[in-house]
């Protein structure tokens, strides 16, 4: 027990919470701990330009390390700003602990200046939230953010604290256990459930391993790829779940959903067992769910009830942390009859032969498929790959060889544009002996390119690999499938000068325009120890492809045109 | 219960009593799009709970989502699906005092309840019963031209 103010505990919780970087922006309501955080040296904290690149650093950190990310921001404008932050984390239950000032508990209610009801307009996108009504209660209010944030199904949790509970002087004491009774998460499967399923997989003649990115959340790749190796299942990846089984694994199939490759689709379509792995059956995955896995039974692994049955019926339901269900059931799985499912290996090995994930490539113009799997060349299993929102993210989860979970990070379920870069520089400061490659648009990488000062002034050396389409290349595609080509308000031709943009904040940029300065550009920028912007001028009208149309059905695909196909299956 | 059909149903929720757990579960139900028909809360004697009724309507499907992202919440503790259930509702209402007295009075008291207040114009009787009957009680009531009438929502009990 210690007597001292609440900002101090604040900063206490953290560091025993052994968060090494804090994301911040201070303001009046949190100026107090700010007060602190500059006395203390357990941990560093970035000055971001703006709150949203804050909550997206610290969730970058957060996916690249396993770990819980921390960013600070003060109360209204600073809060609000950082709302974009929680619903991108919410969405992908990724563990955060927001702390924001608020005005004085006096204050509370009366609309004063920079008041605004975080809790109110949080409610919706964290996992839990806290106004804090006493010093008393910070202690325990603090270490339960952290508990909440990282156990169950992780999730971000917003701690607002009135400014004079800041300033207020107390005994502080940090709790080492947490005890909340009405909030008990289930990890362990239920062991009938899991025998069920079990007898299941050894009947079924046509089972998939459908993962998703709850598999990484759970930390439980090798217990998947074990399951695969051992029954010789084939795989599936969500776009959340991209390197989980490594790119040179035999059983992966591929990515499915909207851009998934014909494979994959095919084979959540024509599978008599789903074994869903922390996924969620989400829209851009299912597409026309009456469709969707059709002559399959599922068995549907996961950690939050509430995604069981939402969207599927579901005929062997498990609740429970996927690392522990598969440690269950993995020893009853022994001596399954591989050969069982050879021939259903051999169809889905001749839909990928007949319809590769493929594109043309050109001498005259970059395609950007071909970036991506030039950076895979050159620096592979090294990278982490963040991406912003658009036709650019999508090209680097079909083309990328991915190796590892943890490797990829992206914003999958809110679609955040302006998410790639801070978290780029979020997965730096965790790793930073590791190259970082943030691959975005011409769109993306303005809406939150203000970051470049940040990664300039403390020396985190992300790249920012921009395929240039001089469009708002997603939208474009769509209006070119379902728009008739009207492409309203989605031409970028108005460019920024990229190289003096990225100059004039301290960092280098390149302009390029041929494979061959590409690759001294790449190579280079690994070097440096700065920030870049490597502008990458792409083919403009290049579409993501294979296509699930919205609401289409996942085996009816828009295809790349190929020598063998005119683009329908 | 058939999967697609819509029937009414009453849950019953456990919370910890504490701020803001009201705005938690309705802001659940209004962002999620659920109906909320009556809602009832009020602490546990004895407990740092409340109890909350809350009378709903939606397929089964959507009651297992109800359920399920009720319990989500932290400070939930338990959610029940009441199958056996005693329910009952509590009514006040106010008539004038012109109306035939002893006509309210034997209605009231045939829905467990009796006169509460007579003051000079007005005459205010409670009733309690179950929301069906309390129905018929609204029904049988506009003869003696209610003022007011004011229903309190369903509260539960498993049996
Ligand atoms: C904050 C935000 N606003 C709007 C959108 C809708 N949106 C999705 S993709 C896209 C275009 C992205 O363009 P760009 O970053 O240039 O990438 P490209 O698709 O060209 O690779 C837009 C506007 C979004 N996802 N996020």
């Amino acid at each position: 027990m210690r007597q001292m103010s609440g900002a101090q505990m604040v900063c206490e919780a953290i560091i025993a919470e052994g968060v090494k970087t804090v994301f911040g922006y201070p303001g009046g309501a949190i100026m107090h701990v700010y007060d602190e955080i500059y006395k203390q040296k357990g941990f560093k904290h970035i000055l971001n330009r703006h709150e949203q690149a804050s909550v997206h650093a610290a969730d970058g950190y957060a996916r690249a390390t396993g770990e819980v990310g921390v960013a600070m921001v003060t109360s209204g404008p600073g809060f609000t700003n950082a709302v974009t932050g929680l619903a991108t984390a919410y969405m992908d239950s990724i563990p955060l602990v927001v702390i924001s000032g608020q005005v004085p508990t006096s204050l509370i209610g009366t609309d004063g200046f920079q008041e605004i009801d975080a809790v109110g307009i949080s409610r919706p996108c964290t996992k839990h939230n806290f106004l804090v009504r006493s010093l008393e209660e910070l202690p325990r209010i603090l270490k339960e953010a952290f508990y909440i944030a990282r156990s169950g199904r992780p999730g971000p949790v917003l701690v607002d604290i009135p400014k004079d509970i800041t300033v207020a002087i107390g005994m502080f004491e940090y709790p080492n256990r947490v005890e909340i009774p009405t909030y008990k998460p289930t990890y362990k499967g239920n062991a009938k459930q899991i025998e069920k399923a079990v007898r299941a997989i050894k009947d079924a003649k046509k089972p998939l391993l459908y993962i998703g990115g709850g598999v990484v959340l759970s930390n439980a790749y090798e217990e998947v790829r074990a399951l695969a190796e051992k029954t010789q299942i084939p795989v599936v990846e969500t776009l959340m779940a991209r390197g989980v089984m490594g790119a040179n694994s035999p059983l992966l199939i591929g990515m499915l959903g909207m851009h998934g490759s014909y494979a994959s689709n095919m084979a959540m379509s024509e599978t008599d067992l789903v074994i869903s792995l922390g996924a969620r059956f989400d829209d851009r995955v299912t597409g026309k769910l009456s469709e969707f896995a059709k002559y399959a039974d599922i068995i549907h692994v996961d950690i939050d009830a509430a995604n069981i049955g939402k969207l599927v019926d579901v005929d062997y339901p498990i609740v429970g942390d996927v690392k522990q269900v598969l440690e269950v059931m993995l020893p009853q799985l022994d001596g399954v009859e591989t050969e069982r499912y050879e021939a259903w290996r051999k169809i889905l090995r001749r839909y990928d032969e007949l319809h590769p994930l493929s594109y043309v490539d050109s001498n005259e113009v970059i395609k950007p498929q071909w970036v991506i799997e030039r950076v895979g060349e050159l620096v592979g299993k090294d990278a982490i790959i963040t991406s912003d929102v658009g036709q650019h993210q999508m090209w680097a989860a079909q083309h990328y060889p991915f190796d590892r979970p943890r490797q990829w990070i992206n914003s999958g379920g809110l679609g955040t544009m302006g998410f790639g870069f801070p978290a780029a520089m979020g997965a730096k400061m965790a790793f930073p002996d590791k190259t970082v490659i943030n691959v975005t648009g011409d769109g993306s990488i303005l809406m939150n390119m203000q970051e470049l000062v940040t990664a300039a002034e403390y020396k985190i050396p992300v790249i920012n690999l921009i395929l240039n389409n001089h469009f708002l290349g997603m939208v474009r595609q769509w209006q070119t499938f379902f728009y008739e080509k009207r492409y309203s308000e989605t031409d970028l031709s108005f460019q920024p000068n990229w190289k003096a943009l990225a100059e004039a904040c301290g960092g280098i940029g390149y302009d390029i325009t041929t494979k061959e300065e590409f690759d001294t550009a790449l190579k280079d920028a690994i070097k440096q120890d700065k920030v870049c912007f490597m502008n990458v001028a792409v083919d403009r009208f290049e579409d993501v492809l294979p296509m699930v149309p919205a609401g289409g059905a996942l085996f009816n695909m828009l295809l790349p045109k190929t020598e063998k196909s005119d683009g329908e299956a | 219960m058939q999967n697609n059909v819509n029937e009414r149903r009453v849950i019953s929720v456990i919370v910890k009593n504490e701020s803001s757990v009201l705005a938690r579960v309705t802001a659940l139900f209004a962002g999620r799009g659920y109906n909320i028909e009556s809602l009832t809360v009020a602490p546990i004697p004895n407990s740092d709970m409340s109890h909350m009724s809350i009378e709903t309507n939606g397929s089964a499907k959507v009651m297992e989502q109800i359920t399920k992202q009720l319990h989500k919440l932290i400070p939930v503790y338990k959610v029940i699906e009441h199958e056996e259930m005693i329910e009952k509702e509590m009514v006040l209402a106010k008539f004038p005092i012109a109306e035939n007295l002893s006509d309210i009075s034997v209605l009231s008291a045939a829905y467990n309840g009796g006169v509460v207040n007579v003051g000079k114009e007005m005459i205010i009787v409670m009733v309690a019963d179950e929301p069906k009957r309390i129905k018929h009680f609204i029904d049988a009531a506009q003869r003696y031209n209610p003022v007011e009438i004011i229903r309190g929502g369903v509260v539960a009990i498993e049996r």
